[in-house]
């Protein structure tokens, strides 16, 4: 009988909301373990870190000494990687401090701030090791995991959803809430993935699934700013979740630089 | 040609009650989330009375006031096409059997009988142009099958936006006598100037028993059709057959492209859009899949993804593939423009581009 593929779920900065992706698939999860062996998935209590696996998920980014260390292991062991979520494919939340003094905010946040060893920025896998799939998304959910999976199990690459979530929210037709409400919206410039879930809800798009293929960032930023928004608020409504993407960081930073 | 007939509006529960009677659900604009929307209706009272529409690039809004009127506004961001086209739909299923055979399944939606209220003449032209598509030729059966149970209730527009410029393209404010409606309304303040365009609306029309509409009621409605053709602002430009195709290296692509967003919300609210993208969607044990079609656009890499090449890379090249499909090569396709001046595609754009005053640049300076 030809052996199930070997999977790994690592852990690196992170939230660990990314690896529930797996943990609350419900039936899924079931019919997945008969289709791969976890080797090592802290979070679902199996433990073979060094193990070398066919494919190993990555949540979180790179922040720490050790972290380095580790994901270089990772990569030797693993025939394939893939990211998942918005910490490990662009640095995270996180990542915002990479644009300022980290010292000045783990003596905020840490009563003993001697114990944080960190680098100097927290970046995404794929600067330190080459990386094979990114699943966007803060955070990723069960429906990505799968098609992922199957895809590779069929042996074919899993397609790269990197159209605008405007695509899927007008597929299921909601109103545009940035027409008809002036929202805020960050669909134009955001990847699809998620569902079109705020706009579901009647909210505008935060952007946690990261920039789309041909973000026109600079044409989004002069819509916000038309809708009311400061400088300040424009460079953060790019800077919130995928910060550390280029086309986001980038069009950011111009607004940061206005507004001073 | 059939007798215009008089439906009060206090009476209007009694077409509802006609179209129950013959089988049909309903269903009509309504407000929904800031827009109208079709929604199911049973109620002559659900219709969406005294509300209104301001409409201006990239800016959508309903308020309501004390107006008699169900139908004083222009339209809503869908026109037919979600109920024809759907936007996400599986074509087929496939399964292996217990022989480890495929086993492919269609998976063909039921003819139901709906009946559409508050169509639009812009919305008619449209469906004209989408039945040529998925009809003629190789004859689309997803499509068939919505379409054939399809009654379609159209209202002739009395209260155009800011954005429409139905005029230009010949396809309102006024339905033509060939455009395919079941049944025709003029509404007045007091009610509904009616008229069959079909057997189905004949029958419909004979079952209510209506009075003949009065020389007045047919002046007020003609006068109000005028009125509508005359408050249009925009326009196409006149000599657009001849100038606009030589215009594929004009720096106005590159200016547009600065604010186009490439979203691709205008061609999901075009009402003659129809390209659509297919995947296969598998189960996760690998025992079975569903072979799905989605609306795409040509505003994603995906619709000019050719062996391994992106063919349209950049915003500019993507909008120019629209318009230009739209309003230069579309009449060899289908012997009209495709745009049918419904103006959905400049309010429902979230930075407010404009198709008919990028049109009017590009064909400055005439036959290039």
């Amino acid at each position: 009988m030809k052996m199930k593929p070997t999977v790994a779920v690592h852990k690196f900065s992170s939230c660990d909301g990314c690896q529930l992706a797996f943990l609350n698939a419900g039936e899924a999860l079931v019919t997945l373990a008969g289709l791969v062996d976890i080797v090592h998935f802290a979070e679902a209590g199996y433990l073979d870190e060094e193990a070398k696996v066919d494919i190993a998920f990555i949540e979180g980014s790179v922040s720490t000494p050790h972290e380095l260390e580790r994901i270089k292991t990772i990569r030797e062991n693993s025939a394939m990687v893939i990211t998942i979520g918005a910490c490990a494919t662009s640095g995270g939340l996180q990542a915002l401090r990479n644009m300022h003094d980290k010292d000045q905010w783990v003596e905020g946040v840490y009563a003993l701030p001697e114990y944080i060893e960190l680098l100097e920025d927290s970046r995404p896998i794929s600067e330190f090791v080459k990386v094979d799939l990114e699943l966007w998304g803060c955070p990723i959910n069960t429906r990505q995991v799968v098609a992922a999976v199957r895809a590779l199990l069929f042996g074919v690459l899993p397609v790269d959803e990197h159209d605008k979530v405007c695509q899927e929210c007008k597929r299921q037709q909601h109103v545009c809430v940035m027409v008809a409400k002036d929202e805020p919206c960050m669909g134009p410039v955001t990847r699809t993935g998620c569902g079109a879930i705020c706009p579901s809800v009647g909210r505008d798009c935060y952007a946690c699934y990261g920039p789309a293929e041909l973000p026109n960032t600079g044409a989004m930023a002069r819509r916000l700013e038309g809708l009311g928004l400061t400088s300040e608020a424009i460079a953060q409504r790019f800077l919130f979740i995928n910060n550390h993407a280029e086309a986001f960081r980038e069009e950011a930073i111009k607004w940061q630089e206005q507004g001073q | 040609m059939s007798q215009h007939v008089f439906l009060s509006h206090r009476d209007s529960q009694r077409l509802f009650d006609a179209l129950d009677r013959a089988g049909y659900q309903a269903q009509a604009p309504q407000p929904k989330d800031g827009a109208l929307v079709f929604s199911p209706i049973r109620q002559a009272s659900d219709l969406p009375w005294g509300q209104h529409d301001t409409q201006r690039p990239g800016h959508y809004r309903l308020s309501q006031d004390d107006s008699p009127r169900a139908f004083a506004w222009a339209n809503g961001p869908q026109a037919l096409k979600p109920q024809l086209f759907a936007p996400s739909e599986p074509l087929w299923q496939v399964a292996r059997d217990a022989d480890g055979k495929l086993r492919f399944q269609a998976c063909a939606p039921k003819p139901q009988k709906r009946a559409l209220i508050g169509v639009r003449p812009c919305d008619l032209a449209a469906l004209a142009i989408h039945d040529a598509h998925f009809l003629g030729g190789e004859r689309d059966g997803h499509y068939a099958a919505r379409r054939e149970g399809l009654l379609l209730v159209a209202v002739n527009c009395s209260h155009p936006a800011q954005t429409c410029f139905c005029v230009s393209t010949g396809d309102g404010p006024a339905a033509k006598e060939d455009s395919g409606y079941d049944l025709l309304l003029d509404e007045l303040d007091d009610g509904f100037v009616i008229r069959a365009g079909s057997g189905a609306g004949e029958q419909l029309l004979a079952g209510l028993a209506l009075e003949a509409a009065t020389p007045g009621q047919l002046a007020s409605a003609k006068g109000q059709q005028h009125q509508a053709t005359q408050g249009q602002l925009r326009h196409l430009p006149d000599n657009m057959a001849s100038a606009l195709p030589n215009q594929m290296t004009h720096p106005q692509w590159d200016k547009v492209a600065e604010r186009c967003l490439a979203c691709g919300n205008c061609t999901a609210v075009c009402p003659t859009c129809f390209c659509h993208s297919e995947r296969e969607q598998p189960a996760l044990d690998g025992a079975s899949s569903e072979h799905l079609r989605e609306w795409d656009s040509c505003f994603s890499s995906g619709h000019s993804y050719l062996h391994g090449h992106l063919v349209r890379e950049s915003g500019a090249q993507r909008y120019r593939q629209w318009l230009m499909h739209k309003l230069a090569w579309w009449p060899e396709q289908f012997g009209r423009i495709g745009c049918v001046g419904c103006g959905r595609c400049i309010s429902w754009c979230p930075v407010g581009i404009d198709i008919s005053a990028e049109a009017h640049l590009l064909c400055q300076g005439g036959e290039a």
